[in-house]
């Protein structure tokens, strides 16, 4: 009985490792996505407007840190899953 | 060198100076950054103790590095080409992810290490400064005569 819950514990753990990894992977997607549309459609701007560059940059700067933090949610509940 | 070439060259910089807005960003996030730092380590320490104040700590120096880091980057593959921009920008967020990863999982060796301070310190420093910055920007972008004094200021005595 023992060594059935201790292997049920150990199970968790790995269950709890497996998890936080696929969350994090999955979590890192979408910004993934997103910060490609943010600079491809930036890029596209600063072609069409060059004198407009600095502006579509700053823009760019912050939309590519604000999907970030999206992924910087998903790497928290890594911490949090393998850690606390 | 007369009057009007002096113009054209602080005109010149300006330009330069507005074709890499990322520097300045990341300037402002920081100095805004180290101005709040005491206040959220005081409120980690009555909270999390002393393990807290020092998770935090490092959340902060992992949250601004990430931050110079991103700006570092796109800084230099601006400058190139703007596939290099591609590149910096998608290249420059896995790279990122990784380290910061190697930092905590290295980190967690430590016995002052406290996963919960330290996530909470990632979430809201990374947010906030961004929040407090684009306020900002959208309000110097919308309106230019709103930015702060000194830079205003600066551009005056340049443009007299």
């Amino acid at each position: 009985m023992i060594d059935l819950l201790a292997q049920a514990d150990t199970a968790v753990d790995g269950l709890k490792a497996v998890g936080a990894g696929l969350g994090y992977g999955l979590a890192a997607i979408g910004p993934g996505v997103g910060i490609g549309l943010v600079v491809g459609n930036a890029i596209t701007a600063m072609a069409r407007q060059p004198e407009s560059a600095g502006m579509v940059r700053t823009t760019m700067f912050l939309g590519i840190a604000f999907t970030e933090a999206l992924a910087l949610i998903g790497f928290v509940v890594f911490i949090l899953l393998n850690f606390a | 060198m007369n009057e009007s070439t002096e113009q054209r060259r602080l005109a010149s910089s300006d330009v330069e100076q507005n074709q890499e807005p990322e520097k300045g960003i990341v300037a402002d996030m920081i100095v805004r950054g180290m101005k709040v730092a005491p206040v959220w380590l005081l409120f980690s320490w009555l909270i999390w103790g002393i393990d807290g104040v020092a998770s935090s700590a490092y959340g902060l120096g992992l949250i601004f590095a990430n931050f110079i880091a991103a700006a570092a980057f796109l800084t230099w593959a601006g400058r190139i080409s703007t596939a290099a921009l591609m590149f910096a920008a998608l290249g420059g967020f896995i790279v990122r992810l990784g380290v910061l990863t190697l930092a905590v999982v290295a980190a967690s060796k430590i016995s002052v290490f406290a996963p919960v301070p330290l996530g909470i310190t990632i979430i809201v420093s990374h947010l906030g400064l961004l929040v407090w910055e684009t306020r900002y920007v959208s309000l110097s972008l919308a309106y230019p005569g709103l930015g702060p004094a000194h830079i205003t200021q600066t551009n005056h005595k340049e443009t007299k």
